[in-house]
């Protein structure tokens, strides 16, 4: 059964808990602290595979803030995967999408980069200062959720913003929450996006206010997945190869040079290079 | 009449171009052992830059005069234009070894460039462009070969290049029709990143469309550039009568777009005031339709300078395009900035060196462009006999 996890943005006191926890659990380098004014986590970069945004929003005339963690959605269909062309990210069975070079020790990474032009997200990040670097990014506990364990984030969320389960039975219970309580916004992040994925987040601000991609070039998210768009196109090549070819080798054959006109080595010569 | 042995002449211009190369050579030095974050400007935002947007994705495009003149005069026997063949066979084959060559540098784990082919990820645009730019760099070094061997005396294997001639012609027409148009399908993924007006499931079209029309255009700027260089006469009358393929191609390629927009609806996003509306309107205003109308009017076609600057047009047209893609559509839904540094700028500066040290050497020393005819009675001591 495919997991998920459930994300109340309701519930999040910004403790930055399943910051600390990931990078615990996944031995990540940190940053020292230091003391700022500023509680955004900025953004995910390859020593960070979660932060926790700030949202300053207004909801019905009051000013909330509202804390939103972040880190790659897991979608069913990702995007990453279909672009990768050696095979280093894969869909597992259990919902994780997960890095071979660095979660399994499979080392076909060219990187290429393509797989960050690919995801809707912007969540594969790279070790730029490295000399060999890798694609870094969640990783969604996989050692742990194989041995039946939550993610360390789910683990450590101490109010319940965060809870791991089936995807399905999460997808559910989301839209019973949302049901029982009119302050929740009528969507659950995540159920259908680029085809759906298995964060699934709900809110009682707008999404949009809360940075998520809702709306691109003023037109809703695709809710295809991207690998199928893909798909649609390349799924044509044999055909395209074979006609293409057998369309030039007929005209070649009916074209047929009438006698050979031009003796090619005769034709060209090298150029005299004092003009 | 000179010795018919290697010669290379060295002038303060040459000199200027290899100390490019070795500049640049020294750079990618450096970004081999040191990473790309310590020579590129990109980012996480940013994972493609320059060597993918202009180096590549041009260098590819600007190949295109390879296999658009090979299907005219190989496929279409059109003789007329055979002047032109060798030329543009070498241009491409050039174009794509400066894309193997940024690619190669690009790839942040570049030790582990040859799994592709044994790891298939024939789901990935990208597995499609990489199998086809090799294999047709590969075919191309084959056609050359059969240039090369004239010089190099070696009969055996001009002989056995001679019967593989014809598929190598074909394959070498089919690869680069279908990678042209993947490169456009990589960004098919990218359909809530790219702006609309860039973004179609038709990318691909218009990207082997584009790549293919180009072709005559590089050939006659190409070719202006080398009678120059010479001091030959350009091949006009090719030329010209390039032109009327080319503006039919663009005119198709224009219809297509326009009706691809309003088919999706977009078509009031190019007239929206926005730095990407206004980017597509010089795109398609100065460097489609502008260039249309050149080749359209007798008086401008039939002149050297009417068809070179309408030519020169289309080309930049296609890099506009390509930049456009990579780096103006993109721009808004990524974030971040990203400006080439210079060492990024170095590297593609030395690069293209390369290509036109090659390029003088080749042409130089083998049998690329047509003897020009008052020249042809003193060709009788042009014989590579006393060449091992």
């Amino acid at each position: 059964m495919s997991k998920g996890v459930l994300v109340d943005v309701t519930r999040c006191i910004d403790c930055k808990s399943c910051m600390v926890a990931c990078k615990v659990w996944n031995d990540l380098p940190s940053r020292k602290t230091e003391f700022s004014n500023d509680l955004d986590a900025g953004q995910l970069n390859s020593d960070t595979y979660t932060v926790v945004n700030n949202c300053i929003s207004e909801n019905g005339g009051e000013v909330v803030w509202r804390f939103v963690k972040r880190q790659c959605m897991h979608c069913k269909e990702p995007a990453c995967e279909s672009a990768c062309f050696t095979h280093s990210f894969v869909k597992t069975k259990e919902g994780a999408v997960i890095y071979k070079p660095t979660v399994v020790d499979q080392d076909y990474c060219v990187g290429c980069r393509y797989c960050m032009i690919a995801c809707p997200f912007g969540v594969p990040t790279f070790q730029w200062e490295k000399a060999f670097p890798y694609v870094e990014k969640c990783t969604f506990c996989y050692e742990r959720t194989q041995q039946g364990l939550k993610t360390a984030c789910t683990q450590a969320c101490p109010t319940g913003a965060l809870k791991f389960g089936d995807r399905e039975e999460l997808l559910a219970e989301a839209w019973q929450r949302i049901n029982n309580n009119p302050n929740y916004v009528k969507h659950v992040y995540g159920e259908k996006e680029y085809g759906g994925t298995s964060w699934l987040y709900i809110s009682d601000v707008p999404f949009a206010q809360l940075g998520f991609k809702t709306e691109v070039f003023n037109r809703p998210v695709t809710e295809k997945s991207i690998p199928s768009l893909t798909w649609d196109v390349l799924k044509w090549t044999p055909y395209i190869f074979v006609g293409w070819g057998a369309l030039l080798t007929a005209m070649r054959a009916y074209t047929k040079r009438r006698a050979e006109v031009h003796n090619e080595e005769e034709m060209y010569g090298p150029v005299d290079p004092k003009e | 009449m000179y010795g018919r042995n290697w010669s290379f002449r060295i002038t303060w211009f040459r000199i200027l171009l290899i100390i490019l190369v070795l500049g640049a050579a020294a750079a990618c030095l450096y970004r081999f052992i040191f990473g790309l974050g310590a020579v590129t400007n990109l980012s996480d935002q940013w994972p493609w830059g320059l060597w993918i947007g202009f180096d590549l994705l041009c260098g590819i495009a600007l190949a295109g005069g390879g296999f658009s003149t090979a299907l005219v005069v190989h496929v279409l026997h059109r003789d007329k234009y055979l002047p032109i063949a060798r030329a543009a066979l070498l241009t491409s084959l050039l174009g794509y070894i400066i894309s193997l060559v940024s690619l190669f540098l690009d790839i942040g784990r570049w030790f582990n460039f040859w799994r592709p082919f044994f790891y298939w990820g024939f789901h990935s645009v990208l597995f499609e462009v990489f199998w086809c730019i090799s294999l047709y760099t590969t075919i191309q070094v084959l056609e050359f070969g059969d240039i090369f061997f004239e010089k190099v005396k070696f009969p055996a294997l001009k002989k056995i290049l001679g019967y593989m001639m014809t598929p190598l012609l074909i394959l070498g027409i089919v690869l680069p029709s279908l990678h042209q148009s993947s490169l456009g399908s990589l960004y098919i993924v990218a359909i809530d990143k790219l702006y609309p007006l860039w973004w179609s499931m038709l990318i691909p079209f218009f990207f082997v469309w584009s790549a293919f029309f180009l072709g005559p255009a590089m050939v006659t700027v190409e070719g202006t550039l080398a009678s120059r260089a010479y001091g030959r006469q350009p091949e006009l009358p090719v030329f010209q009568s390039m032109t009327k393929l080319t503006m039919w191609m663009m005119i198709i390629y224009f219809i297509v777009k326009m009706i691809d927009l309003n088919y999706r609806g977009v078509f009031g996003m190019a007239f929206n005031g926005s730095y990407e509306s206004n980017m597509f309107l010089i795109e398609m205003i100065v460097f489609v339709l502008l260039p249309i109308f050149m080749y359209a009017i007798p008086s401008i076609r039939t002149k050297l300078w009417g068809v070179v600057t309408a030519s020169l047009l289309v080309v930049v047209g296609v890099v506009f395009n390509r930049m456009n893609v990579v780096f103006t559509g993109m721009a808004k839904s990524v974030g971040g900035s990203y400006f080439p540094s210079i060492w990024e700028f170095l590297i593609t500066i030395g690069m293209w060196s390369a290509l036109a040290l090659a390029y003088l050497f080749i042409v130089e020393n083998f049998s690329i462009l047509p003897k020009e005819e008052h020249t042809h009675s003193t060709h009788t001591s042009y014989g590579p006999s006393f060449h091992a």
